[in-house]
């Protein structure tokens, strides 16, 4: 690409937005404060300004906070056209231009794809539009949950004990509520940090009074007469009375509306180079058409060049920024998301954070506190090297363990530190679940292109 | 006044819970909770919480009332 083209670019091209939500607003602040002054558009389907979601399930649930109150800050003026309240349908990648649910169409130079996940709704449609019945995603769905919390329901049944199913079952617990947990795994967050920090999860979420259940699925939701939720059928044969469910099984990546578009596109996301750059379903890389936040998957050099899809609140961010700066930039002035993943929860009242990629660890190591006391830091190990660290109620100590796995530094962890522990000098195997098996939402999912997505006929080259 | 805290930063030092205790609070002994939208008479209050962090974790905007650009506080 010549420079003149950039140039020209920058001064008067058009760059969409879809999806205008925490990625899609910090990607638009970013292209501003790096001087685009061309038209730039936001499309995104919900009829409200970006807002941030971590707080649905925290501070909207405990009452600190009002669930449609949480639009974010801004970081500068963006002078955009905003297109809110209509969904992004399609996108014809010769012609440059996205369709909209309203018939209307959008012609870019430059595209961001920014369309998020939702909430992976419960599978039998019937039972899923019981009354009472939630998910929790989007503010709508945090503010009728709040309500439903206030209005003090007998039982709140929860249905997945990843983060949000947690932080769910945490904040009913704070606010007087009895509540039932139910996890196909052997524990809470078994998916994202493994059984032996899992198991720590679990004497958490028991301790504070929810009735874990673990190892079972929900088999039924069973409604009364006017259509209202009152039961919970579990694999075990038993029945849960509840008025509230809360579904809470991961997410779907809105990727639908790409379909027979020639992108990389597909259920497990877009897949894109480290500069953002989405594939075609050639593997080709375009050069219009970016991604970021948790559509995206990318390949990290840190982490074996697996392609990464962080579910992540700072991926979102950081992505964005990249994309953002290598939309309007030529080729040398590049840059690669190489972000060093990283997220926050907290329940029960525990601080839980993490760095690295915990899914890829084998082995575990408590290196501070201890497992029984629920304030460590813990190490995982894959092939040698540090990958991860995750801390309950012990943050302070992630900083150091981000530039061990910046350096890779060999695993079993070698210094020794302040405090030692008995369990804390010998790795273990961390206790990840079989990763063909399907798990609760892990927030971080290593993949390949799935088979299924398959749109090419594969010819092996002859010689 | 919105506010939004980078939370993968914050070191949990409490120092915003101590100079705007009705708008961020701990939460156990790590974790901070917070509300993304305050009353207008907090203002000063989190304007002193923003400028406390040594992390530079909470990023605000509409705190200065002069209205013209909402630059938040965090630019870099
Ligand atoms: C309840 C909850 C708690 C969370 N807590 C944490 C936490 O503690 N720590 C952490 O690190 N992360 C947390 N997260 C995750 C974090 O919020 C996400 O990583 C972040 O929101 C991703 O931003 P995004 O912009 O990529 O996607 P999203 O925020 O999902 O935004 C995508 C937007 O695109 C819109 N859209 C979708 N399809 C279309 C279309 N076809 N046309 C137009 N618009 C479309 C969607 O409606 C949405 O508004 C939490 C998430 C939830 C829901
Ligand atoms: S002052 Fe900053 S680091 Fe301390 S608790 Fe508040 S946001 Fe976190």
């Amino acid at each position: 690409m010549s420079a003149d083209h950039v140039e020209r670019l920058r001064r008067e091209g058009r760059i969409v937005i879809v999806g205008a939500s925490l990625a899609g607003l910090r990607a638009a602040e970013t292209l501003r404060a790096e001087g685009f002054a061309g038209d730039l558009t936001l499309i995104g389907d919900e009829p409200c300004e970006p807002y941030d979601r971590p707080p649905l399930s925290k501070s909207a649930l405990l009452g600190m906070a009002s669930p449609l109150r949480t639009e974010l800050p801004r970081r500068r003026e963006i002078d955009a056209k905003w297109r809110l309240g209509v969904a992004a349908t399609g996108l014809d990648l010769a012609a440059k231009r996205v369709r909209l649910a309203d018939g209307d169409e959008v012609e870019y130079d430059r595209l961001l794809i920014a369309t998020g996940v939702r909430a992976r709704p419960w599978f039998n449609e019937e039972e899923a539009r019981l009354d009472g019945v939630c998910v929790l995603r989007t503010r709508q769905d945090a503010a009728d949950l709040a309500r439903r919390l206030k209005a003090g329901p007998r039982r709140v049944f929860v249905i997945g004990a990843g983060f949000a199913g947690s932080e769910v079952a945490s904040a009913c617990r704070e606010t007087g509520l009895p509540v039932s947990m139910a996890e196909r795994a052997a524990a809470p967050l078994v998916g994202a940090l493994g059984g032996v920090v899992g198991a720590v999860a679990a004497d958490l979420a028991t301790e504070h009074g929810v009735d874990l259940r673990t190892h079972v699925t929900v088999t039924a939701l069973e409604g009364d007469t006017v259509g209202r939720v009152r039961a919970v059928h579990l694999s075990d044969e038993s029945v849960v009375e509840a008025d509230v469910v809360v579904v809470s099984l991961g997410s779907l990546r809105n990727t639908e509306w790409l379909a027979g578009s020639g992108l990389g596109a597909g259920p497990r996301g877009i897949a894109c180079d480290a500069g953002c750059r989405a594939f075609d379903f050639r593997g080709i890389v375009t050069d219009d058409v970016f991604v970021a936040g948790d559509v995206a998957r990318s390949p990290h050099a840190l982490f074996g060049y697996q392609f990464l899809s962080l579910e992540h609140w700072g991926n979102a961010v950081a992505q964005a920024e990249t994309a953002a700066h290598n939309m309007i930039c030529d080729g040398a002035d590049r840059r690669p998301h190489l972000w060093m993943p990283a997220f926050w929860s907290s329940m029960f009242g525990v601080n839980i954070k993490s760095v690295g990629v915990p899914p890829m660890g084998e082995q575990l190591m408590i290196t501070q506190g201890s497992l029984a006391e629920r304030r460590f830091v813990g190490v995982y190990g894959h092939q040698g090297r540090i990958v991860a660290a995750v801390t309950f109620d012990n943050a302070r100590w992630l900083e150091f363990y981000q530039r061990q796995i910046e350096r890779g530094a060999p695993f079993p962890v070698e210094f020794s530190t302040p405090d030692r522990r008995p369990e804390g000098r010998q790795p273990v195997p961390a206790g990840f679940p079989d990763p063909s098996l399907p798990t609760h939402g892990p927030m971080v999912t290593l993949t390949g292109y799935s088979p299924a997505d398959q749109q090419l006929v594969f010819h092996p080259a002859r010689h | 006044m919105r506010l939004v805290v980078d939370l993968n930063k914050c070191q949990g030092y409490a120092q915003c819970a101590f100079l705007a205790p009705d708008v961020f609070a701990m939460h156990g002994e790590e974790a901070l909770i917070y509300d993304p939208c305050p009353q207008e008479e907090q203002r000063e209050r989190v304007a002193r919480a923003v400028a406390a962090c040594p992390v530079r974790a909470i990023t605000a905007d509409g705190l200065h009332r002069a209205g013209g650009t909402q630059e938040a506080s965090d630019v870099r």
